[in-house]
């Protein structure tokens, strides 16, 4: 094989070669594992460049993880910081640039646990938001660390929306400055990272007054803590905002700021501006910074959602190859308990939606590629449909994967609940993203309201979006399959999924409609169908997802092999989804009974074929073990002797607790005066 | 007595000896500290106060440990009752008064790394060697060590191990033994034992969970528990009497978890709401002031459901315990006839309850939007400490397996002319006038949406068809779709609350009791609509109503529901949440919380001067 490929099993190599459970299931696999991997990177150079990346970080003892399970709150806010003081020497030495091909890996390499990711995205606000002059002054002294950067928009009392955001500036024309405050508790800002103990700086999201009018909410560049030796500056209180289930490595902060004055030139002015006399003047269209938020939604998928998800699938499908537990034939050897159908239907689904969403993400990215350059040439025209995307995509994925994710922490039986399989810690870091970058139910809402405004402008024959045209075309029917072969067709499958998000969205239209015309207020109309509105937009967002798997599968130019068993999971994905959600498919008799029974045969047949490729198609995400750093997933599945060895290494057996001498000890031998 | 009871629970609260630092800022090793120190205290103070109820320790220790585990549960829970259940007196005279005075402090030790659920697989092995009448128990390989035991891994000197017993050359299966593992007064590991604490983990922060590695350790052949089975001197292997015996502790404790499933999703319904009810955000008619969240009906739709679905979880926690304490009667009399239903019950109820509310108050804890993923709001520790029971004392899978099992058991002995009894009876209707999907159409309209009997019927319709489509076809069907199970465990569930409501005398909670049963009800056809139709239960235009009137209910329990979270009656201290606080002060006090959070002890962190003044020297 030609390409760089790192050793997997780096991590306590004295167990011994790779357990002839896990290395049987190897030889069996119906496709090249390197091909597919090439394929999930987009080409074999890309996988070569990847593991040049991996290698380098994971070869540097500086960016070990090792102990990462038994570190407090502390020790890993300081090595994170210690990393990513490491990483521009390490970036520097290799030669990487932030604009280079390998940039992309090396969030990856680290696997997250890094500081300052928000003064990147103050380098990035600035750069969007500041005027040339503002960024010619900013941007060089943020790259070289001269200053350390946060972004704080999120307030106590206030998250995804916005306008309701509470933190003041005042302009003041006679000494040309803005007064930030925050006039209530609830306004303090709570949540930005590195801002509890990191940063020198960050963009103050506050409403701004001038004149004595309010025009809304505008970002604001604030000292918090002095260059020199970082304590706060005046009028500012700052600190950590406390223990969470995860993040423990981010200093996510409060500031509360009392008569903090910032000059006129530190409001970033790309699109408005107070001028010297108090006059505020809007410049340009401001549509590019909801251009911006749309982008960062999306290129969280990737990192922070489907490679959890991945490395999650990898660890729960090869222990469950290495666990025998009980017997399926009396007489033989204990069965391998991915050989449980129930096993099965628990973790292969998910692997499927791993796939699924590593395509729909290749998907996203490209149509905002396109978006982009549309936009730099002043056509905003796609703006509301991309925004759709990344509200609905983002919603759905990072829920769908949440619960896999917990799924797969489940499926591991007690071991999974310890720190030492990696399970616990991807599950609570994943389910964060429910929540930032925009709460997912109001993300499916603003997808709805999107949906519904594209089904009344098709119904009327005005032009929509390609996406959905198929809102206004669906019409009523049943379908055509006859037996559980003909639901292993994609153009079945893709119907059904069709239908029923277009009867969905029509039925919740018509549901508005109707409250409106019998005298309900708007407002109150949208609110009591926003459960069923919620339902539909994400109803939409897994008809794209089906949909956009088929076609990936159709055209994938790669060995037979591959194309195979991506048709196989691809049909295990959407059958899945309709088992689970027999009701709405079966609610307008668009299947029968009867082919709801046929889709179950089908979907449980798929699951024995998709088993005996199971573990090739987690190697194929080519996690490492560092990076994996988990004593269940491991390429070699020694699982048993890495778990003993790891826990002899946890600080409650290094120290003897204090606990014996002091509790204990009086109580074993009855000396406690009380007693 | 009971005054007496009320009385040092209040003095548990309010003593200065069970305060201690917010537990989230503490590590491990201080938490463990902590929780040892308060085990040893309550210890002191149940013998002062004479308490020895179960129930009421149980009550004590969880006021003490607000609800969390702590080292001592498996010396209390599991070492002491095994003593009294399957030692002999002579036996109880050795160990359990030095047990019952914490000189020895033992452990359960049964799951090892390689196995759980499955008992049968068990490696570890005890060896009867006559010359010295000692056993010589052995971890053979490394999948043998045990792995999880509560309170193993620092506190206990003691553990009943469970292992192969071989005697003269033959394998009699699993075996209870006393093991002494730590040195009395050094707290050493004894020769031949290797022992220690398996780690960090999702939760149990204050637990000890241990391994345990044997090598050739010998105990006197009078240290295997012997009521029931025993080995003579000679080696001579007697049977005992009955094995069904030792389920009763499982289908306790199994019991026990189906109420903690109602306490665990109730603390985080009480805390999502209350919560939902002091934030405003957004605004639903332009103009006016941001509404409570609680207003939005998205947010009424992911918490309501859940209050109702604490509220019936809560009555099935009753009505398991009540039955668990009758037939338990009958068993200590020998008549175990009513065993196997119970048995069943339990396993499918532990599961349903267990996974629903795992899954509830994880919902409860998103709908508090990023505050519920700060440690303030209280939810992440009920989670992580509530999680684990959808695999301890029975894996979820497996459980309902079993319950499968014993439906389609069911079923076949109604089809051969058997009658069958309890919550499975349903099934003797099905001989009678079978269930054809074809000829239900007329069945269909009558069940009456509004009224909770006619909805357990539909329920009980729901069970009976799919466990009749699981047993006809079960080839097919083998054991792939959890379906038949939990359509019965839904349909107890739906039918207990229902038959509660009769009970409640105010016509007033009566009135609001039945908005809950029948939302819970309604709920969750909505949510399996699949069933109902494909098997011709209800029709579409039904479903359509079904989901406008879950959405009519939602409006109709608004105004309650605070009171209804209230009615929980769960003291601040107990709830352990910021956001959740009774007086509603939740931004002060956050601000207040994150004070305290240990990066915040110096102004300055150390990192500045350890890394980053370096790095910005340099640069």
């Amino acid at each position: 094989m030609a390409l760089l490929e790192p050793s997997k099993h780096s991590q306590g190599s004295v167990l011994g070669g790779v357990n002839p459970d896990l290395a049987s299931e190897r030889q069996t696999a119906s496709f090249s594992v390197e091909k597919l991997t090439a394929c999930l990177d987009g080409g074999e150079e890309n996988t070569r460049q990847r593991r040049a990346v991996v290698e380098a970080i994971e070869r540097d003892p500086a960016f070990s993880r090792e102990n990462q399970y038994f570190q407090s709150q502390n020790e890993r806010y300081e090595a994170a910081v210690r990393k990513a003081v490491h990483l521009q020497k390490k970036m520097h030495e290799m030669g990487w640039t932030e604009t280079g091909p390998e940039f992309k890996y090396i969030y990856r390499a680290v696997s997250g646990d890094i500081a300052f990711l928000l003064h990147r995205i103050f380098i990035r606000s600035i750069s969007m938001l500041g005027s040339d002059k503002q960024i010619d002054k900013w941007i060089p002294l943020a790259t070289q660390h001269k200053l350390i950067g946060s972004y704080a928009q999120t307030e106590l009392g206030h998250g995804t929306y916005l306008q309701g955001l509470e933190t003041t500036a005042v302009f003041d024309s006679t000494t040309q400055e803005f007064i930030l405050n925050t006039p209530k508790i609830s306004a303090m800002k709570w949540w930005p990272g590195d801002m509890g103990r990191s940063a020198t700086h960050t963009v103050v999201f506050a409403q701004l007054y001038t004149n004595g009018q309010c025009y809304g909410v505008h970002p604001f560049i604030v000292q918090i803590r002095s260059l020199r030796d970082h304590s706060l500056c005046p009028g500012i209180t700052a600190g950590d905002i406390g223990p969470k289930m995860n993040f423990e490595h981010v200093d996510n902060g409060y500031l509360m700021l009392q008569n903090v004055r910032v000059p006129r030139e530190n409001m970033l002015n790309r699109f408005c501006e107070v001028q010297p006399d108090g006059t505020y003047v809007r410049q340009g269209s401001q549509k590019i910074n909801y251009f911006t938020m749309t982008t960062v939604r999306i290129s969280l998928i990737s990192d922070e959602v489907i490679m959890p998800l991945m490395k999650a699938c990898t660890i729960a499908i090869r222990y469950s190859v290495v666990r025998r537990q009980s017997k399926l034939k009396p007489g033989e050897q204990e069965a391998k308990i991915l050989d449980y159908q129930t096993q099965q239907e628990k973790l292969l689904p998910q692997l499927a939606a791993a796939y699924a969403f590593h395509f729909i993400n290749n998907y996203l990215q490209e149509l905002f590629n396109r978006g982009y350059r549309e936009i730099q040439k002043n056509n905003f025209e796609t703006l509301p449909e991309l925004h759709a995307f990344s509200s609905g995509f983002k919603a759905m994925v990072t829920q769908y994967s949440t619960s896999a994710v917990q799924i797969c922490l489940q499926a591991c039986g007690g071991h999974g609940y310890s720190s030492l399989s990696g399970l616990p810690f991807l599950y609570t870091k994943i389910i964060a993203s429910c929540i930032y970058e925009g709460e997912n139910t109001i993300l499916l809402l603003q997808t709805a309201r999107f949906l519904i405004k594209c089904l009344r402008a098709a119904s009327t024959g005005q032009p929509v979006p390609p996406s959905v045209t198929y809102l206004a075309a669906v019409k009523p029917g049943k379908c055509p399959a006859k037996n559980k072969l003909e639901f292993l067709s994609p153009k079945i499958y893709t119907e059904a999924y069709q239908h029923m998000a277009a009867r969905l969205v029509s039925s919740a239209a018509a549901k508005l409609q109707d409250l409106i015309q019998s005298g309900v207020k708007k407002h109150d109309a949208w609110n009591q169908c926003t459960v069923q509105l919620a339902q539909a937009a994400k109803a939409h967002c897994h008809y794209i997802t089906v949909k956009n798997f088929a076609e990936t599968v159709e055209k994938l130019k790669t060995e037979a092999g591959i194309r195979r068993i991506m048709k196989h999971l691809c049909d295990l994905f959407a059958l899945h989804g309709i088992f689970s959600n027999a009701g709405v498919f079966l609610h307008d008799g668009y299947i029968s009974g009867a082919q709801m029974d046929m889709i179950t045969a089908s979907y449980l047949d798929l699951l024995a074929v998709i088993r005996k490729d199971a573990v090739p198609l987690v190697d194929a995400f080519d996690f490492t073990d560092k990076s994996l750093n988990s004593a269940l997933g491991s390429y070699d599945g020694q699982v048993y002797q890495r778990l003993y060895e790891w826990a002899q290494k946890s600080p409650t057996n290094k120290q003897m607790s204090p606990a014996y001498e002091m509790y204990l000890k009086p109580l074993l031998h009855n000396t406690q005066s009380k007693l | 007595r009971a005054e007496d009871f009320v009385m040092s629970l209040a003095l548990v609260i309010n003593d200065p000896d069970f305060q201690h630092e917010d537990l989230n800022f503490l590590s491990r090793s201080q938490r463990y500290e902590q929780a040892i120190r308060k085990s040893s205290l309550m210890v002191m103070k149940l013998r002062e106060h004479g308490i020895a109820d179960p129930d009421e320790i149980y009550w004590f220790k969880s006021f003490i440990h607000r609800g969390r585990p702590e080292p001592l549960d498996l010396h209390l829970g599991m070492f002491l009752p095994t003593l009294l259940t399957q030692a002999t007196p002579e036996q109880q005279d050795r160990f359990f008064m030095p047990a019952w005075n914490l000189e020895i402090i033992g452990t359960y030790a049964q799951t090892e790394m390689g196995h759980g659920t499955h008992l049968r697989g068990l490696e570890t092995t005890a060896t009867y060697d006559p010359a010295t009448q000692e056993f010589i128990l052995n971890s053979p390989t490394v999948t043998s060590i045990k792995w999880w035991p509560g309170g193993l891994g620092k506190t206990s000197n003691h553990a009943i191990v469970l292992a192969q017993l071989y005697t003269q050359g033959q394998c009699k299966g699993l075996h209870a033994f006393i093991v002494p593992i730590r040195q009395l007064g050094t707290h050493e590991p004894l020769p031949g034992i290797t022992v220690g604490d398996i780690g960090p983990k999702f939760g149990y922060d204050e637990m000890d969970n241990g391994y345990l590695k044997m090598d050739n350790f010998r105990i006197p052949r009078e240290n295997m528990l012997m009521k029931y089975a025993q080995v003579e001197p000679d080696g001579t292997y007697v049977k005992p009497l009955s094995d069904k015996l030792t389920y009763g502790t499982m289908v306790f404790i199994r019991s026990l978890i189906v109420g903690d499933s109602a306490r665990s999703l109730s603390r985080a319904c009480t805390i999502a709401i209350r919560y939902s009810a002091v934030r405003h955000q957004s605004e639903l008619k332009p103009g006016e002031p941001e509404p409570q969240i609680l207003d939005y009906q998205t947010q009424q739709y992911k918490l309501f459901p859940l209050l109702a679905t604490a509220y019936a979880f809560h009555f099935v926690g009753a009505y398991i315990k009540n039955t668990y304490h009758r037939i338990s009667g009958d068993i200590n009399e020998g008549d175990l006839s009513e065993l196997p239903e119970l048995h069943a019950l339990t396993a499918g109820l532990k599961a349903f309850t267990s996974w629903t509310a795992n899954a509830g108050i994880e919902e409860c804890r998103m709908a508090c939007g990023g505050h519920g993923y700060s440690r303030c709001s209280g939810i992440p520790d009920i989670y992580v400490t509530f999680t684990p029971s959808c695999t301890y004392e029975g894996e979820n899978t497996v459980m309902m397996l079993q319950t499968a099992r014993f439906l389609v058991k069911s079923y076949t002995q109604v089809t051969s002319g058997q009658q069958v009894t309890g919550m499975v009876s349903y099934l003797n209707d099905l001989s009678r006038q079978r269930i054809q999907p074809q000829h239900v159409a007329a069945r269909a309209v009558t069940v009456r949406l509004n009224d909770p009997v006619s909805l357990v019927e539909a329920y009980k319709a729901r069970a009976a068809r799919l466990v009749e489509a699981a047993a006809k076809n079960l080839q097919a069907e083998l054991n792939h779709r959890r379906s038949k199970e939990d359509a019965h465990c839904h349909y107890v569930v739906v039918k207990l609350f229902t038959a509660k409501l009769s009970e409640v005398s105010n016509a007033a909670v009566r009135a609001v009791l039945t908005e809950l049963c029948l939302l819970y009800a309604l709920y969750g056809i909505s949510k399996n609509t699949g069933d109902f139709l494909q098997a011709g239960i209800l029709t579409d235009a039904q479903i359509t109503q079904v989901n406008q009137h879950v959405k009519e209910l939602l409006a109709t329990i608004r105004p309650n529901a605070v009171a209804l979270v209230d009615s929980f009656d769960f003291h601040d201290v107990h709830l352990g949440s910021v956001l959740g606080r009774y007086d509603g002060n939740v931004y002060e006090n956050m601000f207040e919380w994150a004070k305290k959070s240990p990066l915040n002890k110096t102004e300055v962190h150390e990192s500045f001067h350890k890394h980053l003044k370096p790095m910005q020297a340099k640069l």
